[in-house]
């Protein structure tokens, strides 16, 4: 049986799921991955966000063939880091998180952004942000987040 | 037996394509969605798909002096990274969905899935670009208007694959994309009109326009756009209710629309003499 391996959250793993299987699926059912969310499954909410070799991409729209021998991160990967941590205590302080459904894709997009544009405009945050859907904050206490982390975390992106 | 691929090569590619029914997978974005048999359930190809997302060498822009060669595999957003990207693609890339879809879309997949609504098609018809086609015997350069022939339909055939997007760079006096509905999703809604001119002590020396959303391909008149060219500007602009009467007929919202066609053809033309009296 041919295998699939990948680096997930700096470990080398490998599955032998096929690769036409979503991303998402192997993440969450596989490697216990949950923080990993999936809303729409058609790549128009940003639950899902995970990183494909440093870059925000869409978990539910990615088949696993594409992350062979390549590097992903998820949430739970994310939150070891400093940035993580710092993006993580920001969302907190400003009172980012209401259910919390979208917050694992917002804090991987806001890691994303930041590696970008570690100081971003808030339009610039909004637009870094703007494939993911929140239906309980309404935004300003993200983008607030955001602004914070950028200022608290000089240097760190 | 082998039933997908992940090659790490373009020559290895187009053997396996040239040796099996296969089906390439590049960003995914448009296949993983359209394959979807319900939420949870996995994607299923009923041919050999082979995955080229990660191809190294199909992974590039680079610049000659006329053109811009991008390579097959290489995200759009790289492109709004790069600072020789010809503005009017550029914007057609800032309107697609969001900034992780951008990640993973590739102008290759946006061709080949050949929708009258992908934003990048009315430019590269515009900007008169090329795709490199290739097999593992030859290659061929062909114009993208030609490489679309209807809605989901192409000329590639089972063995070729598009390795390389040739953009030509031009300065325009005047140009620009304006996309109308949906943001994102709701692609069939929109309407899409592009223009790039070029005026020369107040003539028209150079006139493309480009409609999508509102036909089964994207509409770019060439003999039209011929016809009104070489002329003063201000006649030109007197001319506005001919131009508008000469590309009436080729704007035809598709048939399975749901969205009112009357206001579609209406709004496009509209864009269409806003563009003439402003110009
Ligand atoms: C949420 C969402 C939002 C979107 N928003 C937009 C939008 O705003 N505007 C827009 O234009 N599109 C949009 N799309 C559609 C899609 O993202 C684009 O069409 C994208 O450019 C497809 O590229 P891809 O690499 O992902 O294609 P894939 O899905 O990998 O492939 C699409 C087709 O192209 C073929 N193909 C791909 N690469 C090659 C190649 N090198 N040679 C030969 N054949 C090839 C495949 O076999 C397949 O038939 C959206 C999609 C989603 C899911
Ligand atoms: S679940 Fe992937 S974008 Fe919504
Ligand atoms: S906090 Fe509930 S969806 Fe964002």
């Amino acid at each position: 049986m041919s295998k699939i391996t990948f680096i997930l959250n700096n470990k080398v793993v490998s599955t032998t799921q096929h690769p036409t299987v979503r991303l998402i699926d192997v993440l969450r059912e596989e490697f216990d991955y949950t923080g990993v969310k999936e809303g729409c499954g058609e790549g128009e909410c940003g639950a899902c966000s995970v990183l494909l070799n440093d870059r925000l991409v869409n978990s539910c729209l990615v088949p696993l063939g594409t992350v062979h021998d390549q590097k992903i991160m998820t949430i739970e990967g994310l939150s070891e880091t400093p940035q993580g941590k710092l993006l993580i205590e920001s969302y907190s302080k400003e009172g980012a998180v209401q259910c919390g459904f979208c917050t694992p894709g917002m804090l991987m997009a806001s890691h994303s952004l930041l590696n970008e544009i570690p100081n971003p405009t808030d339009l610039e945050i909004k637009i870094g942000l703007s494939g993911n859907l929140c239906r309980c904050t309404g935004y300003n206490m993200i983008v607030n987040a955001v602004r914070r982390a950028s200022k608290e975390g000089v240097g760190l992106w | 037996m082998v039933d997908y691929f992940i090659p790490t090569t373009l020559i290895d590619t187009l053997e396996f394509i040239n040796n099996n029914e296969a089906k390439i997978i590049s960003g995914a974005t448009d296949l993983m969605v359209q394959r979807k048999k319900g939420a949870e359930i996995t994607p299923y190809f009923t041919k050999k798909p082979v995955f080229v997302f990660n191809i190294k060498e199909l992974n590039f822009i680079k610049e000659s002096y006329e053109h811009i060669h991008i390579g097959a595999c290489t995200p759009v957003s790289d492109l709004l990274n790069h600072k020789g990207t010809p503005s009017l693609l550029r914007k057609s890339i800032e309107v697609m969905a969001s900034p992780a879809l951008r990640n993973l879309a590739t102008l290759p997949g946006n061709i080949i899935n050949a929708s009258p609504a992908g934003d990048t098609l009315p430019i590269l018809y515009i900007l008169d670009a090329s795709v490199k086609i290739e097999t593992l015997n030859s290659n061929r350069i062909v114009k993208v208007k030609d490489v679309i022939t209807g809605p989901r339909r192409t000329i590639l055939n089972s063995n070729e694959m598009i390795t390389e997007v040739i953009v030509p760079k031009e300065e325009f006096t005047k140009s620009d994309f304006v996309k109308v509905g949906g943001r994102k999703a709701d692609a069939i809604s929109k309407i899409s009109f592009t223009y790039a001119v070029k005026i020369k002590e107040n003539k028209i020396i150079d006139l493309r326009l480009a409609f999508g959303a509102v036909g089964p391909v994207i509409i770019r008149k060439e003999e039209l756009e011929e016809k009104y060219t070489n002329i003063e500007l201000s006649k030109f602009k007197e001319l506005k209710q001919e131009i508008i009467n000469d590309y009436r007929q080729y704007i035809t919202p598709i048939n399975d629309q749901r969205s009112n066609k009357e206001y579609r053809k209406k709004v496009a033309l509209n864009l269409l003499g806003d563009f003439i009296d402003t110009l």
